[in-house]
């Protein structure tokens, strides 16, 4: 598949204001509130562009699949440190645009924070160039790191740079019977002291914590902390990582974004927590999830649900009348004419 | 510099009486003599008398005050400790500079969430202090940190020495609270990892006071590594320290520091800090572990195999705090040292790709030759940004036009060489051509857009950060590379 393409597809979708779909391998059909318009399929336009290793960073076109980036990376030692999911084939495109990060993302940063750069392809149909290769670039507004989760309704991310980084030297991962409440409690007491913690997962009584670094460093500090020593650790991460765990089973999932520190929740569900207790996940069909969220100053998405309930009450939390205000303005700015992924991320765009 | 705007005609008689009936005497400057110190910020090359000061002592009044200029259609041109290096808050003729200075107060350092909620005229340093009894403290750390404010770090997107390794102003900051020019106030961010809708807090930090102005910040707190050591090394050719630099990296090593500095700037700092430094090197690289202390002699080890692989004629490894902190107070002093040196010195700020940076001093030196004035280099070399201190004589006719020039040339090759004009000091005025050579007309006209969206009648910082189309088609007309003309869709004036 060629650029032109592409550009072609959505030029025409311009002026005819036909309403598209975007969609790489579909791998997150489920996650969003409206799936609405035409299918655009971008799997196709694939392929790394440039991988320098010692400039760490990889330039891949959409449709190019996570797992092949990552094997590629591999190679070379290095790798994607927020560990997105990979699901089934998902690619580089989707992942940047739904903005997910997998465990490590605690220690090492968000999908966003990897960010370097887009070539985007916006809602009339013109392909702009925002960021670049380099570390460092405060010229112009940072337009690549705000398409970061904006859920393909500001323009179709035709090719993406991400920073990559070294793989840790060594990895082990602890076990500990805890409580919710003790879990909590000892996540945040590690996490204001320098432990080379890289991920934790909390569920039903039972905490795990990788440790990543130097070999010194991982010894250290496991014997620091204690615990038992989990085997088939790599797998759990994994389970975790594509969300495979029985944690993640359930039809109707809440994933809720919290101050790490905050106590346990009045909700009834809690089915796991991850990323030093800032990220827990709920399931069923929960009454006040969003205030309960808010009123500890986080939010709730609903993650995983029929469509019809996700359309019902929006995947994400609502929001403030100046801030939803300001979106509008935002989007009309890529896609004046509201082509692309309308209602995917609010109903109002 | 810049010549009156036609765009605002501002009554400085009726500004005067509104901003008087809003803010306390004492927080408002009016005469000549009281604006003077505000006519510059850190680029003093680049200077303007605003119409009036304002200095606000709480968030209410930094809303009255914006409202105000949005009623009266006065420009609004925000400043912290006014330490930036691009003159981003270089006062606009017709507007009113808002100080956020007295807004000072660090509300809230909280252990056991690991933040900080600091009001915008805090100083970077004193974050880090006020957090250092709980054995936290704020990554990114700017060289003028015991001077820069928050507010400034997250206008221009601050970096520091350590960046490589913990990040920029963006990857640091989880919350702010901003005012927009219509006085509204607007929650960006929050204290959970993220916020639902589009990451409007990216798209703010570094937007160098454009789209609205901050009077809040929620900062993350990092523990303070047991140990930090510094490994210094002597280069014979400034090439091979480029080469040790990206063999490091290819190596798996992420350093917490990792700077250059070539012969021209170690000459002028060692007298000025005795940091140690070899004089007879064509270049040093600092190089920095931290982390426990085991992890720093893994660290420590493999750097040291890598140097001596990549050709370094020395090395030496601090044996003690004290003896880091002078390693680094060398590189931390490096402008004031070179502004010893010199009359007047200008600061460029240009990213490339690592490997090319044999190739970008070569031409800078053949640069000093073109344009007959000194430069002195030094470099974020982790993560490719280059700070060449160009030096000159403002009293000197045309010394300051052929600095001018020499810096433009730099930018413009960081282009070239797949890089970018600035790396943490921002556009300001000072890259407002260069921005014309890094984008084309479309991700500009985006950018306005986006400006559009914060602040529709433009009176947030107007004239910097984005060039005007015509601005770029008259750059372009002047600087025709290969007789191909950037914006050729634009009518010529």
């Amino acid at each position: 598949m060629q650029l032109d393409e592409l550009v072609q597809r959505i030029t025409v979708a311009y002026d005819n204001r036909t309403l598209l779909r975007i969609r790489g391998a579909g791998s997150k059909d489920f996650y969003g509130s409206m799936l609405a318009g035409e299918l655009l399929e971008v799997a196709d336009y694939r392929g790394v562009v440039a991988y320098e290793p010692s400039e760490l960073y990889i330039t891949a076109r959409c449709g190019t699949p996570i797992g092949e980036i990552e094997a590629l990376l591999s190679e070379r030692g290095q790798m994607l440190a927020f560990e997105p999911p990979r699901f089934s084939g998902a690619t580089v495109g989707g992942c940047i645009a739904a903005g997910l990060s997998g465990p490590r993302r605690q220690q090492a940063g968000a999908v966003r924070d990897f960010v370097l750069g887009v070539k985007l392809i916006d809602g009339t149909g013109q392909v702009l160039d925002f960021g670049g290769q380099v570390m460092k670039n405060v010229a112009g507004y940072d337009v690549s790191r705000l398409i970061a989760g904006s859920m393909g309704t500001l323009g179709v991310i035709a090719e993406v740079t991400v920073k990559v980084l070294p793989q840790a030297v060594a990895e082990q991962t602890l076990c500990f019977a805890l409580n919710e409440g003790e879990a909590i409690s000892r996540l945040n007491q590690w996490g204001g002291q320098p432990l080379p913690i890289s991920a934790s997962f909390w569920h039903d009584g039972q905490l795990w914590l990788r440790l990543s670094g130097a070999r010194a460093a991982v010894e250290a500090a496991s014997r620091k902390l204690g615990g038992s020593v989990a085997v088939d650790a790599q797998k759990h991460w994994n389970f975790v990582r594509e969300q495979t765990h029985p944690a993640f089973a359930s039809p109707q999932l809440w994933r809720l974004a919290v101050p790490s520190n905050a106590p346990s929740l009045n909700l009834d569900g809690l089915q796991a927590f991850e990323w030093g207790g800032a990220l827990r996940w709920y399931a069923g069909d929960l009454e006040n999830v969003r205030e309960e969220a808010a009123r500890i100053g986080g939010h709730a998405v609903l993650y995983r649900a029929p469509e019809s309930q996700r359309c019902r009450v929006g995947a994400f939390a609502p929001l403030s009348p100046a801030l939803l205000a300001l979106h509008q303005r935002l989007k009309k700015t890529f896609d004046p004419k509201g082509i692309l992924n309308p209602g995917r991320l609010y109903a109002e765009f | 510099m810049t010549p009156s705007d036609p765009l605002f005609q501002t009554n400085k008689a009726v500004l005067a009486a509104r901003l008087k009936a809003i803010l306390p005497a004492h927080c408002l400057l009016i005469d000549e003599e009281d604006l003077r110190p505000y006519e510059c910020d850190g680029l003093t090359a680049y200077r303007e008398l605003p119409m009036a000061v304002c200095l606000p002592e709480n968030e209410a009044q930094v809303v009255e005050v914006l409202r105000t200029c949005h009623h009266l259609g006065v420009p609004v041109v925000a400043r912290g400790a006014g330490t930036g290096l691009s003159g981003g808050a270089m006062p606009h003729a017709q507007g009113l500079v808002l100080s956020l200075a007295r807004l000072n107060k660090i509300l809230r350092v909280d252990r056991a969430a690991r933040l900080a909620v600091v009001q915008p005229g805090v100083r970077n340093l004193a974050v880090s202090e006020a957090a250092a009894p709980f054995g936290l403290y704020y990554a990114p750390d700017p060289s003028s940190q015991i001077a820069c404010t928050l507010g400034g770090n997250v206008a221009e997107n601050s970096g520091g020495v350590h960046c490589l390794k913990y990040g920029l102003t963006v990857h640091n900051v989880l919350r702010i609270r901003v005012v927009s020019i219509e006085g509204d106030i607007l929650e960006i961010g929050s204290e959970a990892p993220d916020a639902p809708g589009y990451d409007l807090l990216a798209l703010l930090i570094g937007s160098e006071g454009m789209l609205g102005v901050v009077t809040e910040v929620t900062l993350k707190l990092v523990p303070k590594p047991e140990l930090a050591q510094v490994v210094m090394a002597s280069f014979n050719e400034v090439g091979k320290a480029g080469d040790a630099v990206a063999a490091i990296i290819a190596a798996g090593i992420i350093p917490a520091g990792l700077e250059m500095m070539d012969k021209a700037a170690t000459a002028a700092v060692e007298p000025y800090v005795k940091a140690g430094y070899d004089l007879n090197a064509a270049a040093i690289l600092l190089c920095e572990s931290d982390g426990t202390p085991e992890e720093v002699a893994e660290e420590i080890s493999r750097v040291t195999e890598v140097l001596t692989a990549t050709g370094a004629s020395g090395i030496k490894v601090s044996q003690s705090e004290a003896e880091r902190v002078r390693f680094w107070a060398g590189r931390k002093a490096a402008f004031p040292a070179v502004g010893r040196i010199t009359p007047d010195y200008y600061c460029m700020d240009g990213t490339i790709p690592r490997r090319r940076l044999a190739e970008m001093l070569a031409a800078i030196t053949a640069m000093e030759d073109k344009y007959k004035l000194r430069c002195a280099n030094v470099f974020h070399a982790g993560d490719g940004n280059l700070h060449p201190l160009i030096m000159y004589d403002a009293a000197k006719p045309g010394e300051w036009a052929r600095a001018e020039a020499f810096g433009a040339e730099i930018l413009e090759l960081s282009v070239a060489l797949g890089g970018s004009i600035t790396g943490e000091h921002g556009v300001g005025i000072e890259k407002i051509n260069q921005m014309c050579v890094q984008y084309k007309t479309p991700e500009l006209e985006t950018f306005h857009r986006i400006k559009a969206a914060f602040d529709e009648t433009g009176l947030l910082n107007p004239g910097k950060a984005v060039p005007s189309l015509h601005r770029c088609a008259e750059y372009g007309r002047m600087h025709v590379h290969h007789g191909e003309t950037k914006f050729p869709e634009l009518e010529r004036f």
